[in-house]
C-alpha cells in the first residue's frame, strides 16, 4: 500500500479478501432489486398470468387433441415444465429495459462510480434476475396443483427446481443485459426482445418433444439453453418424469451459461454509462 | 499540498467531435471548483473521464492520488458523485438508498446505522427517512442523492449540474447544504454549472468552458476584474467565449433537462 492510500480517511480497516468482497457486493445490487419488487409486485404478478393462461388454454386443447407424442407422460404433465421455463424467460429476456430506465435515470452511474467491481455489479443483476423467476415459479405450481399434475414434492426435487428456475432466468437476464448494453435504447430493446423470445421458446422442447423437430431445428435446439433447463425440471418437478440428458448436465450447461454471459456483460456494462 | 485533481491535455473525442479538447486543470485539495459553460461545453465529458466513466482519448487526469486510467478502483474509492440525472431509486425509500449507497461504497458495517441516520438528520430528512423517494420534492431529492454519495467521506466530491431545474428557494437549500458539508469534511467539490449566480456564490475558482477548451480560469473576482469594472460573470461569460450563456445544446441536450427537471420538479 502506497503512503497516498494510507493517508485516505476512513477506509475500512478490516477490507475482506476478495472474493468475499464480490459476493458481498453481488448480495448489494441483488438484494436492492428485491426490495424494489417488495415495494411493488404488480409487474413480477402481472407476468404469471401468462402461464397460467398456457395451462388452462393451450395445454388443455392440445390435451384433448392428442397430436403430441409424449410416451408414457400426459401432455399436461409434460406441457408444465415447459411453460414454467417459458414464462420465466419471457420475464427475464426484458430485464434489460429496467437497465436502460436505470442509465436514463442515472441511477447506474451511481452504481458504476462505486468501489464494486463490474462483474460484481453484474452478477448482482444476474442474481435478481433469476430469484424473481421463484414468483412465477410458486404461481405455476399452485396451477398444477388445480388442474391436478402429477408433481414430485420431496424437498431435493423442489430445492433442484428452483435451482434450476434461478439459473436458467439468471442466464436469460443476462443475455437480455447484454443485448440492453449492445442496444442501448428502450425503443429498440423492445423491438429486439420480441423478435428473441419466440425463436429461444420454439427451438427447445418446451412444448413439444425435440424428436418431434426437423433435422436443423433439432440442432438449434441443442444449443438452446432452455432445453436444457425444461430437460432438469421435467425430471424434478413431475412424477415420473423423464430427462434425456443427466440432471448434474443440464446444470452445468445452465451455470457455464451464466458465467460465460456474466463475463461478457461484465464487458459492456460500463459502456452503457458512456 | 497535494492537489485533488489534475488534468494534463486531457482530451476525448466521439467520431469527429472533441468533446473535451486538452484540458489541463489542477484543484487544490480543500478547494471548491466550479466549471462553467452551455450545454455541450465539455462539462459532463470532463466530469464522467474524472470519475472512470469514460476513458479519454488522450492525456492523463489523477484523481485523489490516483491515475484514471490505471487504477479506476483506487478512484472510485475516493470519490463521490451525484450525476446530472436522477441517482436515488423512487421506489425505495430514503433510509433504504442510502443503505444500498453505504454497502457499495463499502462503509463498514459497525458504521452503517449510525452514518445513515446522521446523514439524514445532516441532510435535513430525519422526518422522511422511510418514505419513498418518488413522494420527495426536486430539492429533497438533491440532498438527499447528497447524502448518498458522502456516506463513505470521500476526498472529492463531484457534482453535476447540482440545481438543474430546482426552484430558487430549493436551489439555495441545497447551496447551503453542500457548502456546511464542505465545513465539515473539508471535502473538494467540483461542480458544474449553466448558471453564472450558483458559480460566484459557491466557488473559489472557476473554469469557463467553451467548446471543450479552457477559455478563462480564476477566482469569480478575478474574472469580472479582467474584463471590467462592474462586469458580471455572465459578461464575463461572453467576453471569453465570444455566445451567450443562452446558445448552445442541441436538442438531445435539451430533451434530457427537461425531462430531468420534469423528474425533480
Amino acid at each position: 500500500m502506497t503512503s497516498l492510500e494510507r493517508a485516505v480517511p476512513h477506509v475500512a480497516s478490516a477490507e475482506p479478501v476478495a472474493p468475499v468482497r464480490f459476493l458481498l457486493d453481488s448480495w448489494t445490487v441483488a438484494h436492492a432489486e428485491i426490495r424494489k419488487l417488495a415495494h411493488d409486485p404488480t409487474e413480477v404478478l402481472t407476468r404469471a398470468v401468462q402461464p397460467i393462461l398456457w395451462l388452462l388454454v393451450f395445454g388443455q386443447v392440445i390435451a384433448q387433441s392428442r397430436v403430441i407424442a409424449t410416451g408414457n407422460l400426459s401432455y399436461m404433465d409434460f406441457l408444465t415444465p415447459g411453460v414454467l421455463a417459458q414464462s420465466a424467460l419471457f420475464s427475464a429476456i426484458f430485464f434489460g429495459i429496467a437497465v436502460i430506465w436505470e442509465r436514463d435515470l442515472g441511477v447506474l452511474h451511481k452504481y458504476l462510480v462505486s468501489p464494486a467491481s463490474r462483474e460484481a455489479l453484474v452478477t448482482g443483476k444476474a442474481v435478481a434476475g433469476g430469484l424473481r423467476a421463484l414468483v412465477q415459479t410458486f404461481v405455476v405450481y399452485i396451477v398444477a396443483v388445480l388442474v391436478g399434475i402429477h408433481l414430485r414434492w420431496e424437498i431435493p426435487a423442489l430445492v433442484g427446481a428452483a435451482l434450476v428456475v434461478v439459473l436458467g432466468a439468471a442466464g436469460f437476464a443476462t443475455f437480455s443485459l447484454i443485448v440492453a448494453c449492445l442496444v442501448r435504447t428502450r425503443e429498440r430493446f423492445m423491438g429486439i426482445g420480441q423478435i428473441l423470445t419466440m425463436p429461444l421458446f420454439f427451438a427447445s422442447s418446451a412444448i413439444y418433444p425435440i424428436a418431434m423437430m426437423p433435422g436443423w431445428l433439432q440442432v438449434l435446439a441443442h444449443l438452446n439453453p432452455l432445453t436444457y433447463q425444461v430437460d432438469a425440471l421435467r425430471a424434478l418437478m413431475i412424477d415420473g418424469g423423464p430427462s434425456t440428458y443427466p440432471i448434474a448436465l443440464d446444470i452445468s450447461v445452465l451455470a457455464v451459461t451464466v458465467v460465460v454471459l456474466v463475463a461478457i456483460a461484465s464487458r459492456l456494462y460500463p459502456r452503457l454509462a458512456q | 499540498m497535494r492537489n485533488a485533481i489534475e488534468c494534463s491535455a486531457l482530451t476525448r473525442r466521439f467520431d469527429v467531435v472533441t468533446a473535451v479538447d486538452a484540458l489541463t486543470l489542477s484543484v487544490a485539495e480543500g478547494e471548491m471548483f466550479g466549471l462553467l459553460g452551455p450545454n455541450g461545453a465539455g462539462k459532463t465529458t470532463t466530469i464522467k473521464m474524472l470519475i472512470t466513466l469514460l476513458d479519454p482519448t488522450s492525456g492523463h487526469a489523477v484523481v485523489a492520488g490516483h491515475d484514471v486510467g490505471r487504477d479506476a478502483r483506487a478512484v472510485r474509492r475516493s470519490i463521490g458523485y451525484v450525476p446530472q440525472l436522477l441517482s436515488s431509486d423512487g421506489t425505495l425509500t430514503a433510509r433504504e438508498n442510502l443503505d444500498i449507497s453505504s454497502r457499495l461504497y463499502h462503509v463498514p458495517r459497525a458504521e452503517r446505522r449510525d452514518r445513515i441516520e446522521e446523514s439524514l438528520e445532516f441532510m435535513g430528512l430525519a422526518d422522511v427517512g422511510d418514505r419513498l423517494v418518488r413522494t420527495f420534492s426536486g430539492g429533497m431529492i438533491r440532498r438527499l442523492e447528497i447524502a448518498q454519495a458522502m456516506l463513505h467521506r470521500p476526498e472529492v466530491l463531484f457534482l453535476d449540474e447540482p440545481t438543474v431545474g430546482l426552484d430558487p428557494v430549493a436551489r439555495r437549500t441545497v447551496w447551503e447544504h453542500v457548502r456546511r458539508l464542505r465545513e465539515r469534511d473539508g471535502t473538494t467539490v467540483m461542480l458544474t454549472t449553466h448558471y453564472m449566480e450558483e458559480a460566484a456564490e459557491l466557488c473559489e475558482r472557476v473554469g469557463i468552458m467553451h467548446l471543450g477548451k479552457l477559455a478563462a480560469l480564476g477566482t469569480p473576482a478575478e474574472l469580472e476584474a479582467q474584463v471590467g469594472p462592474g462586469a458580471t460573470l455572465d459578461a464575463v461569460f461572453t467576453h471569453f467565449t465570444g455566445t451567450g450563456l443562452e446558445d448552445g445544446g442541441s436538442y438531445r441536450d435539451v430533451a434530457r433537462t427537461r425531462r430531468t427537471a420534469r423528474r425533480l420538479g
